[in-house]
């Protein structure tokens, strides 16, 4: 299915809801609109239009701009070959989307990454859980407010967490003349 | 005391070495630790190659690996330690019968490693008390031996008997 004929498809099929960004090295992006909606258009993509494989599920955090976070899914389909992503904002007020396991099984897991990572929450996931941290851990690591040598905890159940000490760093790689000045150092002028 | 005294007299009789208690005990105990492999990342494969025919810890007396911590008295912390796995860890630990040891094998075990993380426990000693540090990462096979060799120095040092034959206070 070429493009043109997926966005007239989707066009007819929810009016203004799905916009098709252009062409960038050869891979289709499609942004919903509403996140709410997500998983009628996922669902859509699934049975009309082959994308049987759901590779993968991202969550973005766009801080400080409104809506905050963004759900990126990316699909296949093995008959025609073909990939395609799915975008969607989310805004942090009502960080909670319909869930996509009903659809494809394989979104159980990855939802339960997002939530753990990123505090999204997917309306009727059968076991919403963390799935790396442990159950009871206060925090979601990878928003951006979220130091990287993590906040002190303590929970009931005898697990804790401390912050890492920096020492300076993070320490990162800078472009430079000589190897010994591509080292890494630390990001704080020194 | 207790620091390694045997010795050998041609003019006693037989097949007799004298030595100290204490002595006698260390000697059994260093060469004969049961290791609980506590494999958590890639320093788990230098421990297994430090168990094969090659390298063979068979020769230092500690090729029995016990899969259960009430059969062993060495924890070789091999990798990083998560704060999800520490309490884990701790928990092994505990079920360990006494006299124990434990090894912080490579950068991840005693430091936390690259893992600057608010993932990773940054060093098993914040959790258990540690023997002997190995570094490098992860540490090869002959780090994981020399390792083994200064506990076994540390344990030849051991008196312990001290506590159980003190005289009683008058």
């Amino acid at each position: 299915m070429n493009r043109q004929n997926l966005k007239a498809r989707l066009d007819a099929e929810f009016p203004g809801l799905v916009e098709m960004p252009p062409e960038f090295r050869g891979e289709t992006t499609l942004v919903v609109g509403n996140a709410g909606r997500l998983p009628e258009v996922l669902r859509f993509l699934e049975r009309e239009c082959a994308f049987d494989y759901l590779i993968d599920i991202s969550g973005v955090d766009h801080m400080n701009e409104t809506p905050r976070f963004e759900l990126v899914y990316e699909l296949y389909s093995y008959g025609a070959s073909q990939h395609l992503r799915a975008k969607a904002r989310v805004p942090e007020e009502s960080a909670e989307v319909p869930s996509a396991c009903d659809i494809w099984p394989t979104a159980n897991w990855h939802e339960r990454e997002i939530f753990d990572m990123m505090g999204i929450r997917f309306a009727g996931h059968p076991d919403l859980r963390r799935i790396l941290m442990w159950d009871g851990y206060p925090h979601h690591p990878l928003r951006k407010d979220f130091p990287l040598e993590g906040l002190p905890c303590e929970t009931p159940d005898g697990h804790f967490t401390q912050a890492a000490p920096m020492d300076g760093g993070p320490f990162v790689t800078r472009p430079a003349e000589l190897a010994h000045q591509r080292e890494p150092r630390s990001k704080s002028p020194l | 005391m207790g620091t390694g005294e045997y010795s050998y007299n041609s003019k006693v009789e037989g097949n007799v070495v004298l030595t100290q208690l204490d002595s006698a005990i260390a000697w059994i105990r260093k060469n004969s630790l049961w290791p609980m492999p506590m494999g958590l990342a890639c320093c788990a494969i230098e421990m297994m190659a430090a168990a094969c025919s090659r390298f063979d810890i068979a020769r230092f007396g500690a090729e029995v690996m016990r899969f259960s911590p009430r059969q062993a008295d060495l924890l070789i912390v091999s990798g990083t330690v998560t704060y999800k796995m520490a309490l884990a860890v701790k928990r092994i630990y505990d079920q360990m019968p006494s006299p124990k040891w434990v090894i912080a094998m490579g950068a991840c075990a005693s430091t936390g490693g690259m893992y600057r993380s608010y993932a990773v426990l940054q060093g098993i000693d914040r959790l258990l008390p540690v023997d002997v540090y190995i570094s490098g990462c992860p540490p090869r096979p002959e780090a994981l031996l020399d390792g083994l060799m200064k506990l076994q120095s540390k344990i030849e040092r051991t008196a312990s008997t001290r506590g159980i034959f003190r005289a009683a206070p008058a």
